[in-house]
């Protein structure tokens, strides 16, 4: 559904992502993995059109989406959850995840859709009157999931969800992943630098450095592969 | 109550003060006689005032720390002022509307026409700040250069009506509109600027109207202003200027409710939210599918309505206006509004609005220690209640775990 051929972008002078090619077809879970600084985060954010791609195309179900607004693209169903989860600290819990409905008016499924991201994460229904910022950093990173689901994607775009967590929350949140890509047949684009991790739960993997695509293949080969357990799975 | 190290700071601070004061409230020079005259009862004075205060200082705030720890542990109520648990009951909330439009309505019988006139003013900056408030408070763009669309909306009614002799009903649409459509112009350059880069180019854009209406004469006549505008219309009498003052007094306070009334439900919209949205946090509010461009435009464009809107009733109430009108200080008392009253706050503002502008007045008793007396009680504003007289309290949801099972 997701198709990128030859993209670049970047800030400024410094081009980030220098010609990324990869499809992603429904119901999959890709992942990307690569160091700090490969282009990981640049990737997602040119997708998502908050950073301009300056050359190479971009399809969403074939139609080209790259010279689109943020909020077109959100539109077509691709919703990002941005690194470093920003939430909004000063709307409740709640609010957030009515934020994540911005775009919808279908009163009656957005209050289903609350009680289904209620369901996968129970903690958020009982802090649903408190200010997001007061959350703890995994439950932050729940509500940045949550509310992201509240837009009811069809390709679901994650960047680092393990930053700065728990590694027991990790597990909690990737197996939340994988629950909403069986439940729901949402696509699922994880950026992460947990390589280990990202690919247990993956489909197929890509291997960026240095904002090109070195390496690519199922997760099972990627997770066998002696180059990538040397760089990034430190076997 | 208090322990000696305390006791000793306010010792040492009144010293301070008293070697600081020195020079003016000691030493008396007569050049003219060549004499010194050492008023030194007035050590006494400066000694045990500055004592004494440094320690109510610091017992307030020692009082107001205490407080807010126990807010924290009653929970519900935290930050809830006493005028928003009152109007949160329907019945305490008709009766507190009923009782200020009473008395909005009778005052005019009740008291001299300048304190009808300092009322009028006072109106007229609670509109602003409300508008103001759609900027800064909801949207969080710092804006400096408010004025510039009150100076919009001022001189598109002077000049319209010096030109082609529109009347007030008829430009009062237009300078809003103009303003507006001013507040757009602003809004696209800053669309990637935010925080104190924003402030410094909207301040820029303030002094920029200014200083364009002060040297194109051919324009605006210059600094000497446009004279003689004439008075809002009232069904085509003639109303003498008693009337005329009372006149406008009766429309502003319907702005001041129209106003309340609209800037309450945009807050509730949807643009409201994405306002605040947008406040909170850029990147999360784009990931929203918020247009970020159109927020922000909707934002400066309705903040400059209203801002033109007055304008328009500004020149009108004083018939003559000059670029001096427009300086930055007003841009100023108007954020300081918006910040003293709380940001966000409707009710906050409003009162705000009243201290700010009637205070000053009615402290002109104190004739030369006006602005002094002024500056002090901002100050133990700010120290005391740092989050606005009123902080603004959204619109919460309470969930009740008891209608799940029902639904």
């Amino acid at each position: 559904m997701l198709k990128l051929e030859n993209v670049q972008s970047g800030y400024g002078n410094i081009l980030a992502v220098r010609g990324i090619s990869l499809e992603i077809s429904e119901g999959e879970i890709i992942t990307l993995i690569g160091a700090n600084g490969a282009g990981k985060s640049t990737t997602l954010m040119t997708i998502s059109g908050v950073v301009r791609c300056r050359a190479g195309k971009i399809s969403l179900n074939d139609e080209e989406i790259q010279d689109l607004d943020t909020d077109a693209i959100v539109k077509r169903g691709v919703c990002q959850v941005p690194e470093g989860r920003h939430i909004f600290p000063q709307l409740t819990v709640r609010e957030n995840l009515d934020m994540g409905a911005f775009l919808r008016k279908d009163t009656k499924q957005i209050k289903q859709d609350i009680d289904y991201v209620f369901s996968l994460f129970p903690i958020l229904a009982e802090r649903r009157n408190q200010d997001g910022g007061t959350l703890s950093g995994g439950e932050q990173q729940m509500l940045a999931m949550s509310r992201a689901l509240m837009a009811r994607p069809q390709l679901l775009l994650l960047d680092e969800p393990s930053m700065g967590l728990a590694p027991l929350i990790i597990k909690q949140i990737f197996e939340i992943i994988k629950k909403i890509n069986e439940e729901n047949n949402t696509t699922i684009f994880l950026v992460e630098q947990n390589a280990n991790q990202a690919l247990q739960i993956a489909h197929r993997g890509y291997v960026i450095e240095n904002g090109k695509i070195s390496l690519t293949g199922s997760a099972q080969s990627l997770l066998q592969n002696t180059a990538v357990q040397k760089a990034y799975l430190g076997i | 109550m208090f322990t000696l190290q305390e006791l000793k700071r306010s010792a040492l601070i009144s010293l301070w003060f008293v070697f600081l004061t020195f020079p003016i409230m000691v030493v008396k020079v007569n050049s003219i006689e060549k004499t010194v005259q050492w008023r030194w009862m007035n050590v006494v004075y400066v000694l045990v005032g500055s004592f004494v205060l440094s320690l109510l200082f610091r017992y307030f705030l020692y009082r107001k720390e205490q407080q807010s720890g126990e807010d924290e542990q009653q929970g519900d109520n935290t930050g809830r002022s006493l005028i928003h648990r009152l109007l949160i009951v329907p019945k305490y909330r008709n009766m507190i509307y009923g009782v200020l439009l009473g008395t909005a309505v009778v005052f005019p019988f009740l008291t001299s026409s300048y304190q009808v006139n300092i009322m009028t003013t006072a109106l007229m900056y609670v509109v602003l700040g409300l508008g103001l408030n759609i900027v800064v408070g909801l949207a969080g763009l710092l804006d400096l250069g408010y004025v510039a669309f009150y100076a919009v909306g001022a001189y598109s009614y002077a000049l319209l009506n010096y030109h082609f002799g529109l009347g007030f009903w008829a430009v009062l649409p237009i300078g809003g509109l103009l303003a507006a459509m001013f507040g757009i112009l602003l809004g696209f350059p800053v669309l990637r600027l935010r925080g104190d880069y924003l402030a410094i180019v909207t301040l820029g854009f303030g002094e920029i109207i200014r200083l364009v209406l002060e040297n194109w004469g051919g324009f605006s006549q210059g600094p000497s202003g446009i004279s003689n505008i004439s008075r809002p219309g009232f069904f085509g009498i003639e109303l003498s200027l008693e009337m005329a003052i009372v006149y406008i007094y009766y429309l502003m306070v319907l702005f001041v409710i129209v106003t309340i009334f609209l800037v309450n439900r945009l807050q509730d919209s949807r643009l409201g939210r994405a306002w605040i949205a947008l406040r909170e946090d850029e990147i999360a509010c784009q990931a929203m599918g918020i247009d970020k461009i159109k927020t922000k435009l909707a934002a400066f464009s309705l903040g400059a309505l209203w801002a033109g809107i007055i304008g328009v009733v500004f020149a009108a109430k004083t018939t003559f206006i000059n670029p001096a009108s427009f300086t930055f200080l007003e841009s100023a008392i108007i954020l300081s509004i918006v910040v003293l009253g709380g940001m966000g706050s409707i009710i906050g503002v409003i009162i705000g609005a009243l201290v700010l502008i009637l205070l000053p007045e009615y402290l002109r008793a104190l004739s030369e220690f006006r602005m002094l007396a002024f500056g002090a009680i901002l100050v133990c504003m700010m120290v005391f209640r740092p989050q606005g007289i009123i902080a603004s309290i959204r619109r919460t949801y309470t969930y009740k775990p008891r209608n799940r099972d029902e639904a």
